[in-house]
């Protein structure tokens, strides 16, 4: 069992109170999920040519300081924004070439994501704690993609902690559990993606960039996934400028949106819905199985 | 009466509808803002309305009460339901009215995965769709849906009888349609009056079991 949420604001007036909305919807579905959380949000993009690369390192105490001194002589243009044991680097160098640098020099730390919007967040704790920890009350920005998670298939740690991400301003969150992801992790190693945990939401997470690193739409690759996955799933994903939601083709795993003219919200419970501004006006609806839902900022 | 979760745990609440009702005919629980279990576990002829939606549960195995559910209800609802009436305005999701074996259960909106499964001798109405495998294993009880069944319908039943409105996707191992005889109509009737909808019996197709799942049949090799 896991929790899953996503946000979207379509009135431009709340999106300062990203953070504020989101949180309680996290923390409502700590019963579901009470070992781990995360938090993929997306906020204003960089420019074109720069992308923000997010950082964490588990030991305490790291020394973010000398990090951010060598990182900054290595690319020669980096700004940061250290919290904890988190930090938004922001630069104009070629992020591939940043994670090189950083796998051969310092290797506890690790890449959580990189993109122009996309700021990723995710840790060992209840979610009350982990979000206290980062300060997400405080977010702003368009949507969001929250996990809760309860471990069944691998280790709880960082890195098993969802959202999961891969290539550039795309995340994945996952309630389920897939039966073959060794098999498609095999098939996308062959391809050149590179895996960085053990848990079954990574292979669906890279399976799904592939495909649309390859041209697909998303439908036509979570298409290919139902026929590829094996397994239960509640997928939320998120890309610069969109929200995504789908159910396995049983819809084994709950779900439930809540849409007005200022929001869209999803959570796999509704009780993680019920604090929001004029929900009870809300179209409240159970997605259908293996239907792809999509919402966009505007 | 009233008894507003904003200021009462549901546990609260349910051990209220456990003790002496004496005198209390109707409990109205406000902002249920989806909340588990609400209302199990009763025994008393008392009216709950639920003034919102329902989380996980909700009235399960519930006897001689009549519960509202005046939104949505989540997984479970209804689930080993002995007798009384349980009401769900919206939708509800997967399992509901799992293993009920006694009243009626009526949900307006659409029912998730395995509506009904293991029904022991409940009504079941569907306003609207019902998802895969419902009534799976079904052994006695009716079930009538106004909209559409997904996949299975009716896998492996023994005694139960499903009557559906709409398009069936598939049918599970052992699941057929039969014709409608006038005891079926007038079942299909009663339910329908019983939950306040209006379609004619005429518009539903019975789907029951062909019991060659009955016996072992060693020649099969397993092919159901």
């Amino acid at each position: 069992m896991c929790g899953i949420i996503g946000l979207l604001i379509k009135e431009p007036v709340l999106r300062p109170r990203l953070g504020e909305l989101m949180v309680p919807m996290l923390i409502g579905m700590s019963e579901r999920g009470p070992d781990s959380s995360g938090l993929a949000v997306f906020t204003h993009s960089t420019a074109p040519t720069q992308r923000k690369i997010n950082l964490y390192c588990a030991e305490p105490g790291f020394g973010w300081r000398h990090l951010e001194g060598a990182l900054l002589e290595f690319t020669g243009d980096a700004t940061f924004v250290t919290e904890v044991n988190h930090s938004i680097v922001t630069t104009s160098f070629e992020p591939a070439r940043v994670r090189e640098w950083l796998a051969r020099g310092w290797p506890t730390v690790r890449v959580l994501s990189v993109g122009r919007t996309i700021d990723l967040y995710k840790d060992v704790g209840l979610p009350a704690e982990v979000a206290e920890r980062y300060g997400f009350s405080r977010f702003s920005g368009t949507h969001i993609v929250g996990h809760t998670r309860m471990a069944t298939e691998s280790a709880v740690s960082p890195e098993n902690a969802h959202p999961y991400t891969a290539g550039e301003d795309w995340c994945l969150v996952h309630n389920g559990s897939l039966a073959n992801p060794g098999s498609l992790r095999r098939k996308l190693e062959k391809l050149s993606e590179r895996f960085e945990s053990d848990c079954d939401t990574e292979a669906a997470c890279r399976y799904l960039h592939w495909r649309l690193s390859s041209g697909d739409t998303l439908e036509r690759a979570l298409a290919r996934a139902f026929e590829d996955f094996d397994g239960f799933f509640t997928f939320i994903m998120g890309t610069g400028d969109k929200l995504a939601l789908v159910r396995d083709p049983f819809a084994c795993k709950p779900a439930v949106v809540a849409e007005t003219d200022a929001y869209v919200a999803i959570a796999s419970e509704f009780r993680s819905l019920a604090h929001l501004p004029g929900v009870r006006d809300a179209r409240v609806f159970e997605p259908k199985p293996a239907q792809v839902y999509s919402w966009s900022v505007h | 009466m009233r008894f507003d979760l904003r200021s009462k745990s549901v546990r609260e609440l349910n051990q209220f509808l456990h003790g002496p009702l004496t005198g209390v005919e109707e409990v109205i629980v406000e902002n249920p803002d989806g909340a588990h279990n609400l209302a199990v576990g009763l025994d008393a002829p008392v009216h709950i309305e639920i003034a919102g939606h329902a989380g996980y549960y909700a009235a399960g195995m519930n006897q001689q009460a009549s519960v509202t559910v005046r939104g949505n209800a989540g997984p479970g609802v209804a689930e080993n339901l002995m007798s009384g009436r349980v009401e769900v305005c919206g939708f509800a999701s997967g399992g509901a009215g799992a293993s009920a074996h006694g009243g009626l259960l009526v949900i307006r909106g659409d029912a998730g995965l395995r509506c009904g499964i293991s029904l022991k001798g409940a009504d079941i109405v569907v306003g609207g769709d019902v998802g895969s495998f419902s009534a799976f294993m079904a052994q006695a009880g009716r079930m009538v849906v106004c909209g559409d069944a997904g996949e299975g319908l009716g896998d492996s039943l023994y005694e139960a009888v499903i009557y559906v409105r709409g398009r069936v996707r598939s049918l599970g191992a052992d699941a057929r349609i039969e014709p409608m005889t006038d005891a079926d109509h007038q079942a299909v009737r009663e339910l329908l009056e019983a939950a306040g909808l209006t379609h004619a019996s005429q518009e539903f197709k019975r789907v029951a079991s062909a019991r060659t799942l009955y016996h072992w049949n060693a020649d099969a090799n397993q092919t159901y």
